[in-house]
């Protein structure tokens, strides 16, 4: 293998600029991290509600929360973000469109936020309807038997359980939204693999690059498995069994 | 709304040759990468439950490494360490072909290790006890049931796999996404490729979700 | 034909067979029982190298189990075995189950594999159901074809591990039926049962096992009239009891 390594690299200046290729990747681990995880709470809320829609009794409710589910999971994300991009601003009112376009600030960012969590509350929402459908029948009749409406007994009874067991899936969520936060380079953002792009482009070092863009985001897998091991262990319901490592 | 005066579905017309070009490459690469990464993976699997502890090892490395990168990253490293380790440029579809058939094959390899586990641990004394071998025992009577009980998760993992072959679009392969990209800049229709493109891809993965929901109602029968 | 020598065995830590030795001769049928948990079938895998044991030795028909050296297909492929949960192979007809082990261990071809396939169903009552899959049959009649499975294989010696604890109680009598048959006939068994009628029916010896000890090994008249150590004594009460 012919290739000239050179270590050093991180701390050279850009060709054209004053910062140095760290600066790149700091900037692309901010962002990714921002993206990923504004994405995540967003992709938690809309998730858990279509989620619990997806169980209710409620016709109409629950084909709405099923079209949302296909929808977002049948398109694959990099071409939901060209629709959320390049599509969906023409189908706004002239005006706004226009704002869009020309004075929305960090429009790029808002638009990879909306459509990543979007994308992910839809399997968040699978998780959700799997956890529920898990608990007994027993529980939904003892919450409506003292008295509570449907909606409070999943507000006390079948979401604060079923959300304890969909912890582990909800782990790989987790993970996959830091990794799926990368196709953000496609409109513009400027996170991680679009760092790493630039900067292999911009110093011909590949290797060193990538190796360090890898490691970070092993880093996020990382820190995201742990944190929430912390939030099972946290959580765990004495004397129920919850298979966890 | 303006939009939908402007909205002009006839520049796919003309496209759809173009188009049609870009949709067999990624289905090319979709059944491809299926097979050598369920061939892999398959193998990977039997090597992380080996006894064999170094085998295991590397596997589960793999296995573990490959998981836990972002898919772009690994299109990315392919198309830069291929031409290093070869010593000659090698073409963006050949290089997505090896890419998602060694990435998959984690994937894949999670889901057969999973199937293998669910056959009972009597099916593997059984085997034994009428004097198979340890290959034997796998190719016979292990690996068809871990197979057929998979079938749904492995097709599931497909349709997957199928919407991941949109990102070659980072390193130029001319894919469905690519090719409706192309012929959306040149008819000046960005928009409606878009749009058209996203309706493809949902048509068709929506289809297949649908063929393994009826699967898995038909393996429970059977079970 | 089975030679037994002082075989013990650890998970880990935990030791599960201690110094057991025993000899089943040609045409013997020989019962092991004993409270679970007591190593019985353990010590059965053992036999045919299912399991493997860390000391002593067992010699099958001249061939040493633990010996590295040993082709242990081969010798498995003469000694036939019947498990607690029949374990059939689920995605295989009847037939199927019966023709594998024929043609892709002792090379026979299909037509004379399927012939004696058939032949040993039609023995264990169950001609029938060639073409079913074993999901569609009951446990009593799995069991069977899991026995006929094991006799396709022309075995040498048969051994049973615990074969009718997981049936309902109607049907423990069909698969015992052909156990008796079976050792009628002279062939030489080793089976981990709790069924006492079978063992005061046809068994030569009967073992007792607790803690991964052998306990006792005696004749049938001598186990059923007077059992040496308490223990046994203990356990037949309760087996006896109701």
């Amino acid at each position: 293998m012919n290739y000239h390594w050179n270590w050093g690299i991180f701390l050279e200046q850009v060709k054209a600029g004053e910062e140095t290729y760290l600066d790149w990747l700091i900037t692309g681990f901010g962002w990714t991290l921002a993206v990923a995880l504004t994405a995540w709470v967003m992709a938690l809320l809309c998730g858990g509600i279509i989620g619990t829609l997806r169980t209710a009794p409620q016709r109409g409710l629950a084909f709405f929360a099923t079209c949302w589910v296909e929808l977002f999971r049948n398109i694959p994300l990099l071409v939901q973000m060209f629709l959320w991009f390049f599509v969906v601003p023409e189908l706004l009112p002239r005006e706004l469109s226009l704002w869009i376009k020309q004075d929305m600030p960090a429009k790029e960012f808002v638009t990879a936020v909306l459509c990543l969590g979007l994308f992910t509350s839809a399997r968040v929402a699978e998780q959700v309807r799997a956890g529920v459908q898990s608990l007994p029948n027993g529980q939904r009749m003892a919450g409506l038997a003292i008295g509570f409406t449907l909606p409070q007994t999943y507000r006390y009874v079948i979401l604060p359980m079923a959300f304890r067991i969909i912890i582990p899936p909800l782990t790989s969520e987790f993970m996959n939204i830091f990794k799926n936060s990368s196709v953000a380079f496609a409109i513009g953002v400027l996170e991680l693999t679009f760092q790493a792009r630039q900067m292999q482009e911009d110093s011909e070092q590949g290797i060193e690059t990538y190796l360090a863009v890898t490691v970070l985001y092993f880093i996020c897998a990382f820190v995201a498995n742990r944190g929430m091991a912390f939030i099972e262990k946290r959580s765990r319901v004495p004397g129920f069994i919850a298979t966890s490592k | 709304m303006s939009f939908f005066a402007q909205f002009d579905l006839s520049v796919i017309g003309p496209s759809l040759p173009f188009i049609w070009t870009g949709l067999l490459f990624t289905v090319k690469l979709t059944v491809i990468a299926m097979t050598g990464g369920i061939i892999l993976g398959t193998l990977l699997a039997l090597a992380r439950l080996s006894p064999i502890t170094p085998l295991a090892m590397a596997a589960t490395w793999y296995v573990n490494l490959m998981r836990s990168i972002p898919l772009l990253m690994v299109i990315l490293w392919f198309f830069l360490i291929i031409p290093l380790l070869t010593g000659k440029p090698m073409g963006a579809e050949n290089s997505a072909i090896i890419t998602f058939t060694l990435f998959e094959a984690a994937y894949y390899s999670e889901i057969m290790r999973a199937g293998i586990q669910s056959v009972p641990r009597g099916q593997v004394w059984a085997g034994q006890a009428i004097g198979m071998t340890y290959a034997q025992t796998m190719g016979h009577i292990i690996l068809p049931q871990a197979f057929r009980n998979m079938l749904p998760v492995l097709l599931t993992q497909t349709i997957i796999l199928f919407q991941d072959t949109s990102l070659v679009y980072a390193i130029g392969a001319k894919d469905l996404l690519k090719a409706a990209e192309i012929a959306g800049k040149n008819y000046n229709r960005p928009v409606e490729m878009y749009v058209f493109v996203a309706f493809v891809y949902f048509v068709i993965c929506f289809a297949l979700s649908r063929l393994v929901k009826h699967l898995q109602s038909r393996i429970a029968i059977i079970r | 034909m089975i030679e037994i020598n002082n075989v013990s065995k650890w998970y880990g830590q935990f030791q599960v067979l201690t110094d057991c030795s025993t000899q089943i001769t040609k045409g013997d049928v020989v019962v092991v029982c004993g409270p679970s948990g007591s190593g019985k079938s353990t010590l059965i895998k053992c036999v045919n190298g299912l399991e493997a044991f860390q000391q002593g030795n067992i010699v099958v028909n001249g061939t040493s189990v633990g010996d590295p050296k040993t082709n242990l297909p081969k010798l498995r492929s003469r000694v036939g075995m019947v498990f607690q949960h029949f374990e059939l192979f689920p995605h295989m007809s009847i037939t199927e189950n019966l023709v594998i082990g024929q043609t892709k261990v002792l090379g026979r071809s299909k037509e004379e594999a399927q012939e004696r396939g058939l032949k040993l169903l039609d023995r264990v009552g169950l001609k029938s159901q060639a073409d079913k899959f074993p999901g569609q049959l009951s446990g009593g009649q799995q069991q069977r074809v899991a026995i006929a499975r094991a006799l396709a294989m022309d075995p040498i010696c048969m051994l049973f591990d615990e074969p009718t604890s997981a049936l309902d109680p109607e049907m423990i009598n069909e698969v015992l039926d052909v156990m008796v048959e079976l050792a009628n006939e002279g062939m030489t068994m080793m089976v981990v049962t709790h069924e006492m009628g079978f063992a005061r029916k046809v068994a030569d010896r009967v073992i007792f096992m607790d803690h991964g000890h052998i306990v006792e090994d005696a004749t049938k008249e001598e186990f059923f009239g007077t059992p040496r150590s308490e223990r046994a004594q203990q356990f037949l009460s309760k087996i006896l009891s109701h």
